[in-house]
This record gives C-alpha cells, structure tokens and sequence, in this order.
C-alpha cells in the first residue's frame, strides 16, 4: 500500500488560518487544521484507512484501466494524462473500491481521488463503483462513497456521460434491494459526479465548506454576468436549501456513519458476512441478467 | 448568405440566391428550364457536401434554428397534443413540454426540451435549457404514464441543464439524479429520440429508456465543443477540434455502443425537410415502440438495465490488468 501523501517537509501553511500547521499534527487530526478546523483535501487511500477498522480493506478491480477509447489528444495525449496520474498517485484511475468494517459493519466503501485527473469519472470509475454496487447487492452490504470530483471526463467523451446513468441504475437495484447507500460529499463535488450518484444517497453527508454543485461557479458566473454570493454551492449553503442532510467534520464522519447504518439494518457481522438481514420484500433484488 | 444557410454553405447559399432571381423573372420555359437544372445542381452540391460534414459542421447542423423541435413533431407524428404543466413542487418549466397524445392510435406521453422558435418564443423556453423543475415535471408526467401503462416517447433537444444561481439553490443535480434513477424502473416502455443537440446531463436527465435513437445529424456530448476548448485547449477558438475529439456525431455513438440506432435526415439535415424528417423519424419509432411494447416487464426492465451497464466494454473501452 501507497503510503500517505503528507505534504513534502515538515509543516506547511493553513489554506484557512494561514498559521503553521505541522506535518505530524495534521496527520493525527485527519488532515483537519487543529487551529482553524479548515478541511484539506484526503487522498483516496488514506480516505479508506480513517473509516475502516484498523486501517486495512479488501481492494476490488484495483488492475481496470482506461484504454482511451476516443484516442483523444488535446495539448496533450490523453494517455500520457492517464500515465502521469498514474505515476503521481499509484493508482490506475480516480477511484479505489473495498470492502471492510466500519465499526464492524461490512461495507463496500468507493473513494475518489482527486489527484487523479481531478477526480473525474471516466469508464474505470463507472465500472468499478457500478460493480461495488452490484456486489454489494450480492452480499448484502451497504454502501458508502465518498465523492470527490470535477465530474464527468470529457476525453472519454459521452463514455463519461453514460456512466452517471450506469451508476445510477445500480443505485436503483441497491435501493430496490432495500440496502443503504450514504454518499460522502467533499471538496469538490461537482458536474456528472453531482448529478447521479453524489446526490442519491439514503443520507448526503457533506464535510464543512466543501464546493459542491453542478454547474462550475466561472460558468455561472459568464451566465449571468454578476459574481456568485459568498459562500455559495458551499456545504453551508446546501444544508440551508435543503440538498444536504448533514454537515460532518471529519472527525466524527465514521461514526456518524457507523451510527446511520445501524438506523439503516446494518449489524455488526463477522467479516464477509451480510451486514443487512434479508427481508422478503427485499429478495426482488436486481432484475435477472439476460443472455 | 441566405437565412437558412450555415456558413460551411456557401455554395448552396449561392445556388438559392439564383434560383430566388429566376423566380422573380416572368415565368418562360426557358426560365423554368433554368430553375430546374439549379435545383438539380442545388441536390447535387448538397448531397457531395453532407456526405462528409466535418464533426464541427454537424454541430451547427444540430444547432440549427430552423432545426424541427418538439413542438414541429407534435405537430406532424402526434395527434390531440394535451400540454401537462408543472412540477407540483416549484413552477412550470418551460424548457421541458409534457403531455398526452395520441400516436398511431395509441395514447403515449410525449415529453421533450423545448428550444422556440422566434425570440420571443426562445426567451419563454430559455433557448431549452431547463431548470429543475423542468426535470421534476418530466418525471411527475411520466409516473403518471407508467400507472396507467402508457408508453412515453421523449424527444431530447438542449445545450445543457440551466447553469444559474436558482437552478443550483433548487438541486438541478438532485432531479438531474433523481430522473437517471427512477426512469430506469419506470415500469412502462420508454423510447428516446435525441433529435437535435444532446447536451451532456442537461439531456441525459431525461434520456434513460428501452432504445435511445439518434437522428443522424444530432449530436450527443459530454460537454459542448466550447466548453471543452476552453478548458483542455484554453483557446474557445479550438471548437473546431474539441468537436472532432470529443466523437459527438450519430455514427460516434452508434460505434460506441451508446446508442440504438440512428434515424436517417433529409440530405441537406432535417430543417430542409421537416415533412421528410419527420416521416422517417415516424418509421423509425413506430418500430421501436412495437418491439419494445410486445416485452414483458422483467424482460424489458432488465434489458434496459443491462444496456446502460454496459456501456463501457472490457477489451475495448477498458482493460483489466492482473488477470
Ligand atoms: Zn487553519
């Protein structure tokens, strides 16, 4: 395993407070500025270590990887952007999916990651959060993702698009099969990552001040010509129109997640085992695979 | 230029502009004579020209303004149109059109973005980009159908969802969401036609269904040609080549297993011929709409599953290393 990314020396300075924060504090407070409480941005890996139980999960479709189904080439090769990002983060695309216990609960956990290509969902992440889902569903485990994005990636082109719907129809299985689904929103959410599976959770749970939206606040902002309201499309400003049905610090995220499941079925299990009781409503599950 | 030529028609808009001279002239055989061989030359220069529309001409093709809409195959493949407004929620988005018609003698709800036609009509519709409560409506009409078994037919037609402050304090991700969610249970056949731009979730918000068809010279993106140039080029001029990268056309997404099939157009596109357009789109969805309706339920449902979940092939969109 990739160890954590903690920025390069021994402190860096506070986006929030502009105080220094040491390295060493940071990474016992989960990357949450001790002074100001500011929330700096978690990679994917070490996103999956603060919410399982003792750190450690089952990896699924760690080798899926993209091959640039549109050859695409902007300034730069697509397929030197996948390389890069690679390179950078040691994962094959933006997202890591794994099961383990979330105070003993099993779950499949999805989180994005940022660093790689902003975050964005192309076919790799469709594919693996849909399989999550559906194994989820096989297993009966909840689900948990944790969102982080800039939406969907324009060079797979409508590849991209199709995924939200993808996604969002195994959402639909997962619901049917009355599982829990809880979405973690943070800094970003935005684009095709918004508008399909970020905003369907059983509980949108987002952590304090992140962006959140559709649209980007600059194409608003060139839509109606005026600037956007402070605090605008932040997780504040959601809670208040009603989006959001929580705002978390990290710090308490597991539990609170932890504490939502058991409200959702969910029971402490030895490892593998369903986490949610069959019920004879939920036996439906998906509709059967055709030939 | 001729009002309805793009500007890759110049040598139409040159042959209109003769024929529109000679039919000032008085009418002689010889002037018929005339006007009759620059109508053949006018089908000729049309046809040699869209047998190969670069990407970026398709998309002003799409983008047409005389481009039939929604309300244009109300008028010619539907009858005894009743409009359904609302959200019951918010307001009556009137980006997004739903109601009860009649087709081939079958009651369906046909729902769709709506662009307008003239100005004060394109402001009304706020030039098809709908807000949320446009896609809460098109999902209140079409549980509607699906309680009382009515097949719907969607005609899909906008630059994108509403990018404004109230689109996004009311949750357009949220019923954008929402719609991707439940239209892939809705327990009724569903047929989409995307008939002119495809633009990114704002069209997918109401494009789930059985068979999802494409008229040839529509287009279906996941962000718009500018857009894309802008953010990847950092250059708007380079639409050009965005439009070309980003495999938007018809035949793009046939190839790419995203779409059924694709409904022929006029050569020339759909706006030199709506009468024609709209025929062949009525071939075209009267078969589809069959087939699907002769599916039982479990079949059709998990046919409709299985079609967008496999939109992303191994083997050819990814691969899986270590295995
Ligand atoms: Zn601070």
């Amino acid at each position: 395993m990739k160890a954590s990314r903690v920025p390069e020396g021994l402190w860096i300075k506070c986006p929030g407070c502009s105080q220094i924060i040491y390295n060493k504090d940071l990474a016992t407070n989960l990357n949450v500025c001790p002074k100001c409480a500011h929330h700096l941005r978690v990679n994917a890996a070490d996103r999956l270590r603060m919410l399982f139980d003792g750190g450690s999960w089952t990896e699924y479709d760690k080798g899926l990887v993209s091959m640039d189904p549109l050859a695409f080439n902007d300034t730069k090769p697509y397929k030197a952007r996948l390389k890069a990002s690679t390179d950078a983060t040691g994962l094959k695309d933006a997202v890591i999916v794994g099961s383990g216990s979330i105070d003993g609960i099993q779950t499949i956990v999805a989180a994005m990651e940022y660093e790689f290509i902003g975050g964005s969902m192309g076919v790799v992440v469709g594919e693996k959060i849909t399989r999550g889902i559906e194994r989820a569903i096989d297993e009966r485990w909840p689900v948990v993702i944790v969102c982080c994005s800039g939406g969907a990636r324009m060079m797979e082109g409508a590849l991209s698009l199709m995924q939200m719907a993808k996604i969002c129809g195994a959402l639909a299985q997962l619901d049917r099969a009355r599982l829990p689904y809880i979405s973690v929103l943070t800094d970003p959410t935005t684009g095709g990552v918004t508008a399909s599976f970020a905003m369907l959770g059983d509980l949108n749970i987002a952590e304090p001040k992140a962006l959140i939206g559709f649209a980007g606040p600059r194409v608003i902002e060139q839509t109606i010509r005026q600037k956007l309201p402070e605090g605008f499309q932040r997780s504040e400003f959601l809670l208040q129109k009603g989006m959001l049905d929580l705002v978390i610090d990290r710090r308490e995220m597991k539990a609170v997640i932890a504490n939502a499941l058991r409200f959702m079925g969910a029971s402490q299990t030895d490892t593998a085992a369903a986490a949610i009781a069959p019920t004879a409503v939920a036996a439906a599950g998906r509709p059967a695979r055709q030939a | 230029m001729a009002p309805d030529t793009l500007e890759f028609e110049e040598s139409i808009a040159v042959i209109l502009k003769e024929i529109e001279a000679l039919a000032l002239l008085p009418a002689t055989e010889a002037r018929d004579r005339q006007m009759e061989s620059h109508r053949g030359r006018l089908e000729s220069t049309r046809a040699q020209l869209y047998a190969s529309l670069t990407p970026w001409q398709r998309v002003q093709v799409a983008r047409h303004p005389s481009r039939p809409g929604f309300e244009d195959f109300i008028a010619r493949l539907f009858t005894g149109f009743l409009e359904i407004h609302g959200d019951r929620r918010f307001a009556d988005d009137h980006a997004v059109m739903s109601g009860f018609a009649e087709y081939h003698g079958e009651r369906v709800l046909v729902v769709g973005h709506v662009k307008g036609t003239d100005t004060k009509a394109k402001i009304h519709r706020n030039f098809g980009y709908a807000r949320p409560e446009g896609y809460r409506k098109a999902l209140r009409t079409m549980r509607l159908a699906e309680k009382f078994r009515r097949p719907i037919v969607v005609f899909v037609d906008t630059p994108a969802a509403y990018p404004g402050i109230e689109s996004e304090e009311r949750g357009v991700a949220e019923a954008i969401a929402v719609n991707l969610r439940d239209m892939m249970l809705l327990d009724t056949p569903v047929i989409v036609i995307v008939s002119g731009e495809g633009g990114s979730g704002g069209a997918l918000g109401i494009a789930v269904g059985d068979r999802v068809l494409m008229q040839e010279f529509a287009i279906y993106s996941v962000i718009p040609p500018e857009g894309c140039a802008a953010i990847l080029w950092r250059d708007p001029a380079k639409k050009v080549e965005a439009a070309a990268a980003l495999k938007l056309t018809a035949p793009d997404l046939l190839k790419a297993g995203l779409i059924d099939e694709i409904v022929p157009e006029p050569v020339g596109g759909a706006h030199t011929d709506p009468v024609a357009a709209a025929r062949m789109v009525d071939e075209v969805l009267a078969r589809a709409l069959t087939e699907v309706s002769a599916l039982d339920s479990d079949t059709r449902l998990g046919r409709r599953y299985e079609k967008f979940r496999n939109m992303g092939r191994v083997g050819i969109d990814f691969v899986e290393e270590g295995r």
